[in-house]
């Protein structure tokens, strides 16, 4: 690869990717995001390529293995260009068909296209199916477009261009105060403004100074920043070289969960790829203006990703937080002016440069501004990733992108900003997507986890999970995090077994508003929120469990029973072979029984009876 | 003389230009390559980076990736993220451990598998998911439980 030597070159190279491009007609793009992946993707890829191949078209014809298409439920993804042909749940063997009747044919298979369960209509362009049809990608827009290993293809679109036209064209303060002017709040949760941040690193005395890329997406739940990373690394570094520029920087550090190693092995291919063309090191585009970044792995730990302890773990030290009053904007990593970022925040950078802040102002509310990325998951029919625009409703999400409530139940809460966010109930799903809103409804945005719930979720035992996860990540340094979790998992332990008295919720409150007000990071202090959620809106189910002993979504282990309906059972025994404590007795082919003084309440034979004959009570 | 290959830790080390701050990375590959981080290999990197061992053992027990104790030859990582939790994952890892015959963060007799509850693996929309070694298994289901773990077997 040529190194790029000035900003002429750099559109040299655009010009001659795009003619070469121009000559390969059609392009197959396949979804090799990792929910493709796991449903076969890679064979899907390779039998295109070979059947190609065969045909003798391979100078016609681009066989491209892209980033998340966002539609994970219907994977693998085969989407032909310039037609923008979608292909669902295609296999191996559907290469053959595709290539000789759409690619050569130029007509349609039927059976592949997308089917709305809901209304049954077929379509055939990707941007038409309902769930793309109600987004706005500016962000993801790039994902199902490029090779996460080919920095030409991103080039090719425009890529760091705005990082040409920052450092050629503006002052390090144009670029600041475009991005002051944009707006733009930290898509990492809390949704500070980036601008304000930028500027204090910028005007504090001392260097070097760093930039840091928070890729830790603790949010468990929740995997848009992992998609990014992965998919689409050189967006996330040309806006992590542009932060650099404005703040005067010429180190910068991404730090990824280890959980993730793609996107780790992505990160440090793309920076190669940057390095070679002179778009990341020394003196990049002949410019003068140097920079250059490291990438980190993590080691499970929820705490690490909030900042402070970030920087202490990149450092090489334990990742726990420090208190807050320690500015990381004058005092952060080494003891220098240190930013720090989410993946999302550093993606819009380039976006802004390069479209101008009004652009990205005339999308969203008054106070959130541009678009923001949800992993929507849960009981939905369409799960996946989506970017909306901010201000959208939560019905709209759910229910226009999401197509609703997976089978035939009822829509109970929609759980937004992880561990450290809320439950949010059916009277609210009118609220606009937007950082003070869902922060009133006593949730949160979040990093953009998106959890949606029916009627068979219990919400004391959410309220549990979410405790049990911090009391388990909590890291232990300060006493009202530690021992508040500790407490209050004990407290719902007990509720859902059925053990809980009528002081309890008082308790939780309690220890609740103790925990915000003197935990030392945000972990502690936004901790309660999942507990104070379910209370606000949910007591009739703390209160059936405290009170009744009943659990009416029949989740709670200790407080359901399994019994088998005879009239459905027939006796075909699956259920004995599974049941792990040999509850379940019966003569072949006749109508089996369950004794209830041997049955752990596991539930296997529920999940496995094929004829719904196991009925929970 | 050494429990193990110098030259290899001398590697890990030296792939990070010797930098401290590096460190998780070097233990991460360290565990790669033994499964695990044998008090040995820390001394060794304790003497060689002049870190003091207790920094080390902090790390080491701090996070979660981390094991001093031998893990398994296959690693089977149930994700109990909030999406998979959802959608039953607690009970695909209850059947895990009754079939393996171990409780979570144990490892078989025969050291062939380590069976972990992750928190998200980044899959939410397949959930509940398992993860075993590198290969994703989606939309886990009690009874797919004992075909998994057999290609591993
Ligand atoms: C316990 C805890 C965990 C956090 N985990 C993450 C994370 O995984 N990813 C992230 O971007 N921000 C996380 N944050 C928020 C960061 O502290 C920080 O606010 C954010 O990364 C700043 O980036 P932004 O301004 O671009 O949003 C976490 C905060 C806390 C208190
Ligand atoms: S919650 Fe299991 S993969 Fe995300």
């Amino acid at each position: 690869m040529n190194r790029l030597k000035s900003p002429k070159e750099l559109e040299i190279l655009r010009e001659e990717i795009l003619s070469r491009k121009a000559l390969q007609k059609v392009c197959v793009s396949i979804c090799l995001g990792t929910s493709c992946h796991a449903f076969g993707g890679k064979k899907v890829s390779e039998a295109f390529q070979s059947e190609i191949e065969r045909r003798g078209i391979k100078n016609k014809v681009e066989i491209k293995n892209t980033g998340c298409h966002g539609f994970c439920e219907k994977g693998p993804i085969v989407v032909i260009h310039p037609d923008e042909i979608c292909y669902v749940e295609v296999k191996p063997e559907d290469a053959q068909e595709i290539v000789s009747e759409t690619i050569v044919g130029g007509k349609i298979v039927e059976r592949l296209l997308y089917k709305d369960p809901n209304t049954g209509e077929k379509y055939v362009h990707e941007s038409e199916i309902p769930f793309h049809k109600f987004q706005t990608k500016i962000v993801f827009d790039y994902n199902n477009k490029v090779s996460p290993r080919s920095i030409d293809d991103y080039i090719a679109l425009g890529g760091y261009l705005a990082l040409k036209k920052a450092i050629f064209e503006m002052t390090p303060e144009n670029v600041l105060s475009e991005i002051k002017e944009a707006n733009l709040r930290g898509r990492g949760g809390g949704g500070f403004d980036a601008g304000r941040k930028w500027e204090s690193a910028r005007n504090a005395s001392g260097s070097p100074k760093y930039v840091v890329v928070n890729c830790d997406e603790g949010d468990p739940g929740a995997y848009m920043d992992r998609s990014l990373m992965e998919e689409n690394p050189h967006i996330i570094l040309e806006g992590l070289t542009l932060g650099a520029y404005a703040i005067g920087s010429n180190k910068g550090f991404i730090y990824v969960r280890e959980e993730y190693p793609y996107a780790v092995e992505n990160a440090l291919f793309a920076i190669e790829q940057a390095r070679e063309r002179g778009l990341l090191g020394k003196n990049i585009l002949g410019s003068g203006f140097s920079f250059d970044v490291d990438v980190h792995r993590g080691a499970g730990a929820f705490v690490s990703g909030e900042s402070s302890a970030l920087l202490t773990t990149l450092e090489g030290l334990v990742g726990e937080p420090r208190p807050k009053y320690i500015h990381m904007a004058e005092k952060g990593l080494w003891g220098k002016p240190t930013n720090l970022n989410n993946v999302e925040t550093w993606a819009n950078v380039p976006l802004i440069i390069s479209n101008g802040s009004s652009w990205f102002r005339s999308i969203g509310t008054e106070g959130s501004k541009g678009t923001k990325i949800f992993s929507l998951v849960g009981k939905v029919n369409n799960t996946g990733l989506i970017e909306v625009p901010m201000g959208i409703t939560l019905r709209d999400i759910i229910y226009k992108i999401g197509g609703g409530i997976k089978g035939e139940k009822k829509f109970k809460a929609v759980q937004t900003g992880g561990p450290s966010g809320g439950c949010i109930p059916e009277q609210y799903l009118d609220t606009p997507v937007d950082f003070d809103e869902l922060t009133k409804l006593g949730s949160m945005m979040g990093s953009g986890g998106m959890i949606v719930m029916d009627e068979d979720t219990c919400m004391v035992d959410v309220a549990k999970y979410f405790t049990d996860f911090l009391k388990d990540e909590s890291c232990g340094k300060c006493a009202p995090c530690r021992e508040g979790l500790d407490r209050m998992s004990e407290i719902l332990e007990r509720i859902t077994e059925g053990k809980g008295m009528p002081e309890d919720i008082e308790l939780l409150l309690k220890i609740s508003s103790l925990m915000k007000d003197a935990s030392l990071c945000a972990l502690g202090t936004t901790a309660p929120n999942p507990v104070l959620s379910t209370i606000r809106y949910f007591r009739d189910e703390y209160d059936a469990h405290i009170i009744e002993k009943r659990c009416p979504a029949l989740a709670c282990r200790n407080l359901v029973e399994y019994l088998v309906d005879e009239t459905k059972c027939t006796g075909c025994g699956a259920c004995v072979k599974s049941c792990p404590s040999n509850a379940i007795s019966g003569k072949k082919k006749k109508a089996h029984s369950i004794d209830q003084g041997e049955c752990i309440n596991c539930g296997i034979c529920f999940d496995i009876c094929k004829f719904d004959a196991v009925v929970k009570r | 003389m050494e429990t193990f290959d110098t030259l290899e830790v001398d590697h890990i080390i030296e792939k990070y230009g010797s930098d401290r701050s590096f460190l998780i990375s070097m233990l991460h590959d360290v565990q790669a390559k033994y499964r695990f981080l044998p008090e040995d290999v820390l001394r060794y990197i304790s003497h060689k980076l002049d870190i003091p061992l207790i920094n080390i053992y902090r790390i080491a027990t701090f996070y979660k990736s981390f094991s001093l104790t031998p893990k398994g030859k296959h690693q089977i990582r149930v994700c109990l993220g909030t999406a998979c939790h959802v959608r039953g994952g607690q009970r695909i890892l209850d059947s895990l451990e009754r079939n393996l015959g171990v409780k979570t963060g144990e490892t078989t007799e025969d050291e062939k598998f380590t069976l972990e509850r992750v928190n998200c693996v980044g899959c939410c929309a397949l959930g509940p998911v398992v993860v075993v070694d590198k290969e994703y298994h989606g939309n886990m289901e009690v009874s797919k439980v004992e075909k998994v773990i057999e290609k591993y077997s």
